[in-house]
């Protein structure tokens, strides 16, 4: 079985700790994390930071996705686009987009507002390359078939450039995905009043390290969970590939 | 033939210029008339600019010297009297058989019904019925080629270019499309320019191949090819063999300079 691995971590894990290997102080047994995790789902301390979370999530990768897509694809598109557009996005991408954390509290404070706008700046150039370059590959002799038939400049785009972009902006947004939780997590541990990053590091500074330790597996698995079920939904849009 | 030539091909060079590299030199000075309903092949070595002059005819390239008409009006970009089948097929992979062959009807402004009819009837033609929900990756190349040959079919257009659109068949898929393509042909009665660099293939279903020579592309000769079609072993009659040899005799020259 596939998990097999993970169940023997789990198991090392409780054994370690257990046997006296790994003071509690460092690693508290897995059988207490739970515990924690558990009662801090019973008090709701999960469930408000976690929806805090997700929403800024959320909101900054659904700016990203779309901000990004259409870009990347204007810039295939249209040349202008292209000259205005691409050094920038090839000089901000290979950027640590942590290092916007601060700017971001300068313009928007410490509420949702500054969590957004870093999710959105920095997962948006992942999509905006997918979108680019799936949409500078789209075949020629399918834009020239469309045009014969009756397509527009503009409905070609709409019918040929945008499918043709789509397997590789949706890779780019898996990229995002994952990054999405990268920046979440840091920004709310550094500057926060809620969200599942500042609940880690309040468990932590609080010495309160089995709830800490839960609230880092919650947040493993939702990183987790969220990039399977956007897996699944990226082989539904891509069913006609194989 | 009568009246006019359909297609009027007049003067036209075309040079390529890549963004980086040399600039090539694709056609010089080619002429051409081709009549209404007529098969024309346009054979030649790879790299002598005869899909070029297909892509021109089209509109899909601009022409820069000389002028292209098709029923006396200048060519200015591609249009569904002039429909396309290339070698790869270039069917839409996110549609299905029938989303392909819908596709250019649902441009027109045919009510829906009709448009669903006469895909089911172009799909049936070209032999795919029970493949209409399949989608292009889980077909067979014949049948890709088959599907795209209806898409194209189905806008009616009036003029067929087609660019070496057997080129990518195994042998046997190639020899049933060619005797399928001139059954299509004599039904339809459209008028087909037909890009190859197969001597036979140019021979057995063009009334007139037109020769080109090596880059830059020009008209070496034109061949009539009055062979029988209706004959079954067409492939060992007398004249049909001594046809592909002369016109193997003009090809074989530019192929070697193309080399």
């Amino acid at each position: 079985m596939k998990y097999l691995p993970l169940v023997l971590l789990a198991l090392a894990w409780e054994a370690v700790v257990r046997l006296g290997l790994v003071s509690p102080e460092l690693l508290p047994s897995l059988t207490s994390v739970i515990q924690a995790g558990w009662s801090l789902l019973k008090e709701g301390d999960l469930w408000s930071n976690g929806a805090a979370s997700l929403n800024r999530g959320a909101a900054g990768l659904a700016l990203a996705v779309v901000v990004g897509g259409v870009l990347g694809i204007l810039m295939a598109w249209w040349r202008p686009v292209y000259a205005l557009a691409g050094p920038l996005v090839e000089m901000l991408y290979p950027m640590p987009k942590s290092a916007l954390i601060p700017v971001t509290v300068l313009w928007l404070g410490f509420g949702d507002g500054s969590k957004i706008l870093l999710i959105f700046l920095g997962c948006m150039l992942p999509v905006t390359l997918g979108a680019f370059n799936g949409a500078r590959s789209s075949d020629q002799a399918l834009v020239w078939s469309a045009r014969s038939m009756g397509a527009s400049r503009l409905r070609v785009l709409w019918d040929v450039v945008v499918p043709s972009a789509l397997p590789e902006l949706l890779n780019g947004v898996r990229t995002a995905l994952a990054l999405s939780f990268v920046l979440l997590v840091s920004s709310e541990l550094i500057v926060s009043q809620r969200g599942l990053g500042y609940l880690i590091g309040f468990l932590g500074e609080g010495g309160t390290y089995d709830g800490m330790f839960a609230v880092v597996l919650v947040v493993a698995f939702l990183g987790f969970f969220a990039d399977r079920i956007y897996q699944l939904f990226v082989s539904r849009m891509l069913a006609w590939r194989d | 033939m009568s009246g006019a030539p359909q297609i009027v091909v007049e003067g036209v060079s075309h040079t390529y210029r890549p963004p980086r590299g040399r600039e090539v030199r694709a056609l010089e000075d080619v002429s051409l008339a081709v009549g209404a309903r007529e098969f024309v092949a346009l054979l030649g070595p790879s790299g002598c600019g005869k899909s070029t002059l297909l892509y021109l005819i089209g509109g899909f390239l601009p022409t820069e010297r000389g002028a292209i008409r098709v029923e006396g009006a200048p060519v200015a970009g591609p249009g569904p009297d002039r429909g396309i089948v290339f070698q790869h097929f270039a069917l839409f992979p996110w549609k299905t058989v029938r989303g392909n062959v819908l596709y250019g009807l649902q441009k027109s402004v045919l009510p829906a019904e009709e448009c669903a009819r006469r895909a089911q009837s172009y799909i049936e033609l070209v032999g795919l019925k029970g493949f209409e929900e399949s989608y292009p990756s889980q077909l067979s190349g014949g049948m890709q080629q088959r599907a795209a040959i209806a898409r194209t079919l189905a806008i009616d257009p009036k003029i067929l270019l087609m660019d070496e659109p057997f080129g990518a068949l195994d042998a046997q898929t190639r020899s049933l499309m060619q005797a399928e393509l001139l059954a299509i042909w004599q039904r339809t009665q459209k008028t087909v320019l037909f890009v190859t660099h197969d001597v036979q293939e140019a021979v057995y279903l063009a009334r007139r191949v037109v020769v080109m020579s090596a880059r830059p592309g020009r008209i070496k000769a034109v061949v009539e090819s009055n062979v029988d079609r209706g004959d079954p072993h067409i492939f060992k009659s007398k004249a049909f063999v001594e046809k592909v040899d002369e016109v193997w005799g003009l090809v074989r020259e530019e192929a070697l300079k193309a080399q």
